[in-house]
């Protein structure tokens, strides 16, 4: 064990704890995780369902879906912070239709709590309501940028886990 | 290798629903990928975009190629609804609409446009396991109708007997009918006519184009037999056309019979809009701006937002403007003052815009309001079609109409033909605008009404339109203040096609803006990634509140890449509701529905203002439809 470990080592890199055992290890942090966030609200269902739709026809579906919302949803954050920034903003119209765009796309991927936030984000567009939106928007970077991290943690873990058990089953040592 | 794939994708349409086509349109990029995944993990063949004009091009490339199309609601270049009747009109296909917005009043917008359903977001992998049974449901309402109404067969006593029932069937919903038939096929012994039947519906049926002329056809037989009167035989009497199909005659007449409609509920609410409303204001220049941005700021605070939107938005004031006008001044007047017999003046007089001055009787107050009817019936010459997006904001619109409802010359430009991006198209408008006759104008010309409505049928080559043919990069401003004018009508539509056949010629052109403004803020989101990452790594969960004030600081952008957005948006925007003018246009013939025939076009505007507005002055009229209140279901972004 001992002398395959070490050729494993020196072919990945990663730390002796994190093969073989490492992999249960790190699928248990994964599971620990995403209950957490499902506890706490910050993922919903629909967050399984992306899961679901992954599969070897397409392995890093989750990632690709979830990494293209990253880059949607920071253009419409920065597009929201503008337009309130605006002195004489007064485009509720414009942020309702950004909003709603963010709406779903955080629905697409079970975003819940940002999602939730947009939708008392678009409430406050409804009023007119600057102030309101302001929080609103301070709310929504704010969850926004603590998904973002929950998921990079999530996507690190995945990563760990997957190279971990492929160590499991190597190709043929070579001598 | 594309033999092989053809056949494969024949086998798979056999094995129906597995294989069928589905197109996918949606604006979010998040979505539509999972979107695609998910109808891929249903079987079906998808094809997916973002965009809503280019999912037009692929439908109208081939008739054939795809058996349902899902399309989001809330879209930047053409509102979902405005896609939604097209795709309807021209391909006849089943369309499923997506939201994330689950506004019952936006659910009834999408069944008085035709959609087969409204889902929401986010869909379950089961709700779409189901969708093949819209595209099944056509085909057997497709067959219920050629079995009632084929009077032509030699089973002639089966179809008399049926012949009570013919006439309801092919105007109901197939659930009905197609059980009375199926019961009267066990009576009968019609095993002819359920050979015939069988044969029709197995084999793929060619999808009737309704083209300009055809659609211009149909529009003169029914104005001829009578709104109420036209019964589809009598019109492909009328028609004499040997491609057609009472059938397809049918369901096109029903088609029309909803957009009849439409635009009749929105005309009294435009004018009750206009009664409530009525003062002129400056309010025109909201307008413009508002609907270049594809969005309605309350009626209350439009100064402020004038300055701004005026600044940024020209091109979008003056589309905003235009569409008010038009809308407007159509619905200010009254019905009387469309004269159908102005129209063969204004066919003439489309080259000639001084006709048109003539024609009005009063000014506009704003002389950028006075949109050249003349221009857009010029360009109506030329125009052509190609399906563009739907006028989102419609807000503009109300505004707009208390503009116009002041008559006023105020400004009356010097009809410059030559200089139809500007000037010219201020002429006309301002005299026309205010012009009661300017009604008629509108109604004028059939052929252009159709060619208008038709447009999209009509690959954009068909028609010549100099303007758009000289500059793709400047029409889209230049566009902008045409199509703004233009709103009118036919103008509106002539307008906009020039800017439709740049946007379809330079498909870059349209997307240029958004393709600069991304990557302007791609690198701006690496940028924030990268700060955000490495906070990230130094601050745990809790302390996100830093990493977020790091994440503010990087966001600042370019404050102009959404309104250049927006001014994208607006022409589109501006485009589709002139081809919807158009389509009205041609449906004006009948007196009774001048009112509803002008402002059909104005449908949208319509809606979305109304939507924009505070309803609370405007009453709805007809209980039965609902008027989006507060969500702006024309904008989109």
């Amino acid at each position: 064990m001992g002398v395959e470990e070490g050729v494993y080592k020196a072919k990945t890199g990663l730390p002796l704890w994190m093969l073989g055992l490492g992999a249960d290890l790190l699928w248990a942090d994964m599971n620990r995780l995403l209950g957490f966030l499902f506890h706490q609200g910050v993922l919903d269902e629909q967050f399984l369902q992306l899961q679901q739709l992954q599969d070897d026809t397409s392995p890093n579906f989750v990632s690709e879906v979830v990494n293209i919302y990253f880059h949607e949803s920071e253009k419409l954050l920065r597009n929201l912070r503008a337009l309130l920034m605006e002195r004489e903003f007064s485009d509720y119209k414009k942020m309702g239709s950004h909003l709603n765009q963010f709406m779903g796309s955080s629905s697409s991927i079970g975003a819940k709590r940002v999602r939730n936030v947009c939708v008392a984000f678009r409430a406050a567009t409804e009023h007119n309501n600057r102030a309101g939106c302001l929080r609103a928007l301070e709310m929504l970077e704010h969850e926004y940028c603590y998904l973002k991290n929950k998921l990079h943690e999530l996507f690190q873990i995945e990563q760990q886990r997957a190279l971990a058990a492929g160590v499991r089953y190597p190709a043929p040592v070579q001598n | 290798m594309t033999v092989v794939k053809d056949q494969r994708m024949d086998d798979l349409r056999d094995q129906f629903p597995v294989g069928m086509r589905v197109l996918a349109v949606d604006d979010d990029a998040t979505y539509l990928m999972v979107l695609e995944t998910l109808l891929r993990r249903c079987q079906y063949h998808v094809t997916g975009t973002k965009n809503a004009i280019t999912a037009l091009k692929l439908l109208r490339e081939n008739k054939n190629k795809f058996d349902l199309v899902i399309s989001d609601v809330h879209m930047p270049d053409m509102d979902g609804f405005k896609l939604l009747e097209l795709v309807g009109l021209e391909m006849d296909l089943p369309v499923i609409m997506l939201s994330a917005n689950d506004d019952p009043k936006m659910v009834m917008k999408g069944i008085t446009h035709g959609a087969c359903d409204y889902l929401l977001k986010p869909v379950r992998i089961e709700e779409l396991q189901n969708i093949w049974q819209h595209v099944v449901r056509r085909k057997y309402d497709l067959k219920e109708r050629n079995k009632t109404s084929s009077q032509d067969k030699p089973n002639g006593d089966c179809c008399n007997g049926r012949g009570s029932s013919a006439t309801g069937n092919s105007d109901q919903n197939g659930k009905h009918s197609r059980k009375r038939k199926d019961q009267e096929e066990d009576d009968d012994e019609e095993h002819e006519n359920d050979l015939d039947n069988e044969d029709q519906s197995t084999q793929k049926k060619p999808r009737v184009v309704w083209s300009v002329d055809l659609h211009r056809k149909f529009v003169s037989a029914v104005n001829q037999l009578g709104i109420d009167k036209a019964v589809p035989k009598k019109i492909l009497d009328l028609m004499n056309d040997e491609k057609l199909t009472r059938e397809n005659v049918a369901s096109h007449l029903q088609k029309y019979r909803l957009y009849l409609k439409r635009i009749s509920r929105v005309a009294n609410q435009q004018a009750n809009m206009v009664a409530a409303l009525g003062t002129a204001d400056s309010s025109y220049l909201r307008m413009g701006s508002l609907s270049g941005v594809g969005h309605m700021p309350t009626l209350t605070g439009p100064q402020q937002f004038h300055n701004n939107a005026f600044r940024s938005f020209v091109p979008g004031g003056m589309i905003g403007r235009l569409n008010t006008n038009v809308g407007l001044n159509m619905h200010g007047l009254s019905s009387e003052t469309l004269q159908l017999g102005h129209a063969p003046n204004l066919n003439n007089s489309m080259n000639d815009p001084i006709k048109f001055q003539s024609a009005i009787a009063c000014g506009n107050q704003n002389g950028i309001l006075a949109m050249p009817l003349s221009i857009g019936f010029d360009q109506l010459q030329h125009n052509k079609g190609v399906g563009f997006s739907p006028i989102q904001d419609m807000s503009s619109l109300t505004e707009a109409k208390q503009t116009f409802a002041m008559s006023n010359n105020g400004l009356l430009l010097k009809p410059d033909r030559e200089n139809r991006q500007e000037s010219g198209v201020y002429n006309n408008l301002t005299s026309v605008a205010s012009q009661h006759s300017q009604f008629s104008l509108p109604l004028l010309d059939h052929g252009r009404c159709s060619d208008i409505w038709s447009t999209p049928v009509h690959s954009s080559g068909t028609n010549s339109y100099p303007p758009s043919e000289a500059l793709p990069g400047a029409n889209l401003s230049g566009a902008s203040s045409i199509t703004s004018l233009s709103n009118q009508s036919h103008d509106s539509l002539t307008d906009i096609h020039p800017q439709g056949l740049t946007f379809t010629n330079n498909s870059g052109l349209s997307h240029f803006p958004f393709q600069g403004w991304e990557d302007h803020n791609h690198d701006r989101s690496y940028h924030s990634n990268v700060i955000g990452n490495s906070v990230d790594s130094l601050i745990d969960p809790e302390g996100h509140t830093s990493m977020k004030s790091t994440f503010n600081r990087n966001l600042d952008f370019n404050f102009c890449d959404p309104l250049k957005h927006d001014g994208i948006v607006g022409l589109s925007e501006e485009n589709s509701l002139k081809q919807q003018q158009g389509y009205i246009m041609n449906q004006h013939k009948s007196q009774s529905s001048h009112t509803v025939n002008n402002l059909g076009s104005l449908e949208e505007f319509v809606s979305s203002v109304m939507q924009q507005q505070q309803l609370d002055k405007v009453k709805l009229l007809d209980g039965t439809y609902l008027c989006d209140n507060n969500y702006p279901a024309g904008t989109s972004m």
